[in-house]
């Protein structure tokens, strides 16, 4: 028989080396003579343990890792291809505790698949919620994803229901779904793990808005530092494309919807919609002022639905299992599942897929098992460079978009980057402002001179100088951003910056200059 | 490593590229990533083709060009060291990794070698935030960076 080997295709794990443990394999499985199957999947998400190599075998798959191209040959001795126990054997893959206790739902197939094989997708519940929405008329598959709670997991939280009712109520000839794939947020990799590991659910999902709003059209705008996930998404759209679940009738429906995939170039402020929207058109990634929304007048002027990856890629599991069972997980207002990328100085960084209500330290302390330096976690940023540092103090805040607002927070695209107590704080404001500096688009004043102004700010507080009167400045400067600026680049630097001075004042107060000796 | 091409040759292949790609919907995105994956960078005479043919002043094109970081108006060494400089990096060290390898090829970000192999260049976050510092070699990923694997690829680029 035939044996099937897993080697993940991720970037994550091809920055760890996978694509040289898939050519080591390879050559021992020819030198041997072995009756083997290659498969590059995406990652499962336990990055600490990539490259993560997986065998199928009649008890499920059994993992091992992280494999080196080294230990290829000591593997296939063991007994690889049967799944035997080597010192890298970590048991079945469905067993390991980071993985057995998510709720995964968005991320089901992510890892489990082969990313471009239709087959396989459909052999694992894949199109069922397209085909339930075919069957449907277009408000009643808005009224569900309304009913299911789905917000904006971009990180505005906006619901995705009200956003396609109103696409779906504006008239207009040609309608559009524009899918924000541009995730710049460090600390954030769910969008470019989905992509890579299971592009079709997106593809499903697109195809979903465009059969409920009317809109024949879907673009797909991702970074350019994304070419893995670009890869993938191309060539997926093109064998979806050949089986007719994209173009002029999806699956026999009669009803139209294509997709094209588009690159940014490097520019994160076009992670904002409006800005990714003048992009997309061609003109230079600035905001634009709302209104008008731009689920009335988007992309060319006309209706478009503009979702984060994560958003799109959840509305199949809700149209399959129904509005009800994705409800039914989460908190207060925060409903269903999200996706949190555990990143930074920890020791399991990875994907962690659960119902909203964790609390950060649990999060932080129990499943990132802390720092992977060994030293004590100081601050944790959630929520990318415009979110909130917080420090242990604050770690019973529970994951959900209006506990974390309560605490000045925002929980953002839900990325949470781990520090130790080797983090310099002023330095982090001084960088989130500098960041801002950089990425500002330079239409509104507050964020593109207000960030230059921080910097110096920062520095003069660095240097010693008048560090009370600066610090006032930095705040009121703050304010200004926060209440003053077009979009969130300029108005969420604050972020960062205010929780900074707030949470940790003592490395804001750095001890005076000493006097040159006389 | 790339050098200038002559102009008339610049323009018979950016009127290729424009030809090719000016039916899709907000055309020059694409069209100057094509330029750019044609030339190594995107030379000044092929904006006003562009703009001609995309019946655009030569003023937007250039706006467009200068708005985004990927657009180089010059050519890069042989190869293109783009490091991780966000804060899942920092949090791992990056900022120490940046400075050893700026001072392992003499220069600072945005600059070439004086032999013409690797241009420096940072990076916002390339989503390998679990596995930082990351950084990326002509398209290929590398993540846990430190001194060791530093040296390392800048030897191998080299050779």
């Amino acid at each position: 028989m035939t044996a099937r080997i897993y080697i993940p295709r991720d970037a994550a794990a091809l920055a760890l080396g996978a694509d040289r443990v898939a050519k080591a394999l390879a050559r021992e499985v020819e030198a041997r003579g072995l009756d083997v199957t290659i498969v590059r999947n995406g990652s499962r998400g336990m990055h600490w343990l990539e490259p993560l190599v997986e065998v199928e075998t009649a008890e499920g798959r059994i993992a091992y890792g992280p494999v080196k191209p080294s230990d290829v040959p000591s593997l296939i001795d063991a007994g690889l291809t049967e799944g035997a126990s080597h010192p890298l054997c970590l048991g079945r893959t469905e067993d390991i505790p980071f993985l057995k206790n998510q709720t995964r739902l968005t991320f089901a197939r992510c890892g489990v698949i082969d990313p471009v094989s239709l087959d396989d997708y459909k052999a694992h519940g894949g199109l069922k919620g397209l085909q339930t929405a075919i069957a449907m008329t277009p408000a009643n598959v808005v009224k569900q994803v309304t009913d299911s709670g789905l917000r904006g997991r971009g990180g505005a939280g906006f619901p995705t229901g009200i956003k396609w009712k109103t696409v779906l109520d504006a008239p207009g000839p040609q309608k559009y779904i524009v899918c924000n794939a541009d995730e710049g947020d460090s600390g954030t990799f769910a969008d470019r793990m989905i992509m890579e590991g299971d592009p079709f659910v997106l593809i499903e999902g697109m195809a979903i808005a465009g059969l409920a709003t009317g809109a024949t059209k879907g673009y797909v705008y991702t970074r350019s530092e994304y070419p893995h996930a670009i890869a993938v998404m191309s060539e997926a759209v093109a064998v979806a494309r050949a089986a007719g679940v994209l173009g002029p009738s999806v699956l026999g429906s009669g009803k139209a919807f294509d997709m094209e995939i588009r690159t940014g170039a490097g520019a994160y402020v076009c992670g904002e919609e409006t800005a990714l929207l003048n992009s997309l058109e061609g003109k230079r990634g600035v905001v634009r002022a709302k209104p008008p929304l731009p689920a009335l007048q988007g992309f060319l002027g006309r209706p478009t639905v503009v979702n984060n990856v994560i958003s799109l890629a959840s509305v199949p599991i809700i149209m399959d299992k129904g509005a009800d069972y994705y409800r039914d997980f989460g908190m207060g207002r925060s409903r269903g599942t999200i996706p949190i990328q555990i990143a930074g100085n920890v020791k399991h960084g990875g994907l962690y897929e659960t119902a909203f209500g964790l609390t950060l330290g649990e999060i932080v302390d129990e499943i990132g098992g802390g720092t992977a330096s060994g030293r004590p976690v100081r601050a944790v940023q959630v929520g990318g460079p415009l979110g909130a540092y917080f420090p242990r103090a604050l770690f019973d805040t529970p994951f959900d978009y209006e506990a974390f607002a309560a605490r000045d927070g925002l929980i953002g695209h839900a990325g949470i980057t781990v520090f130790d107590d080797t983090v310099d704080m002023l330095k982090q404001a001084r960088f989130a402002m500098e960041f801002c500096a950089v990425e500002s688009c330079g239409k509104c004043t507050p964020c593109r001179i207000g960030s230059t102004r921080g910097v110096e700010t920062a520095d003069n507080i660095a240097r010693g100088i008048e560090p009370e009167k600066n610090r006032e400045l930095l705040t009121d400067l703050c304010n200004t951003m926060k209440f003053g600026s077009l979009c969130a680049l300029g108005g969420f630097t604050p972020y960062p910056v205010m929780s900074a001075m707030t949470h940790f004042p003592e490395d804001f107060s750095p001890a005076p200059v000493a006097e040159a000796a006389e | 490593m790339n050098v200038h091409v002559a102009g008339s040759d610049v323009e018979t292949r950016t009127l290729a590229i424009v030809g090719e790609l000016k039916g899709l919907e907000g055309p020059l995105l694409p069209i100057l990533h094509e330029i750019q994956a044609e030339f190594g960078y995107v030379p000044q005479e092929s904006l006003p083709v562009i703009a001609r043919e995309l019946n655009l002043s030569r003023a937007e094109v250039h706006g467009v060009v200068t708005f985004y970081h990927d657009y180089r108006d010059h050519p890069t060494g042989r190869h293109v060291l783009k490091l991780c400089r966000a804060e899942a990096c920092q949090s791992m060290g990056g900022d120490a990794v940046a400075e050893r390898i700026k001072a392992l090829l003499g220069i600072d970000f945005h600059q070439t070698t004086t032999d013409g192999a690797m241009t420096l260049e940072p990076v916002y976050c390339l989503g390998l935030c679990s596995c930082a510092p990351a950084a990326m070699l002509d398209g290929e990923v590398h993540g846990r960076i430190d001194a060791g694997l530093a040296q390392e690829l800048i030897a191998e680029a080299r050779r």
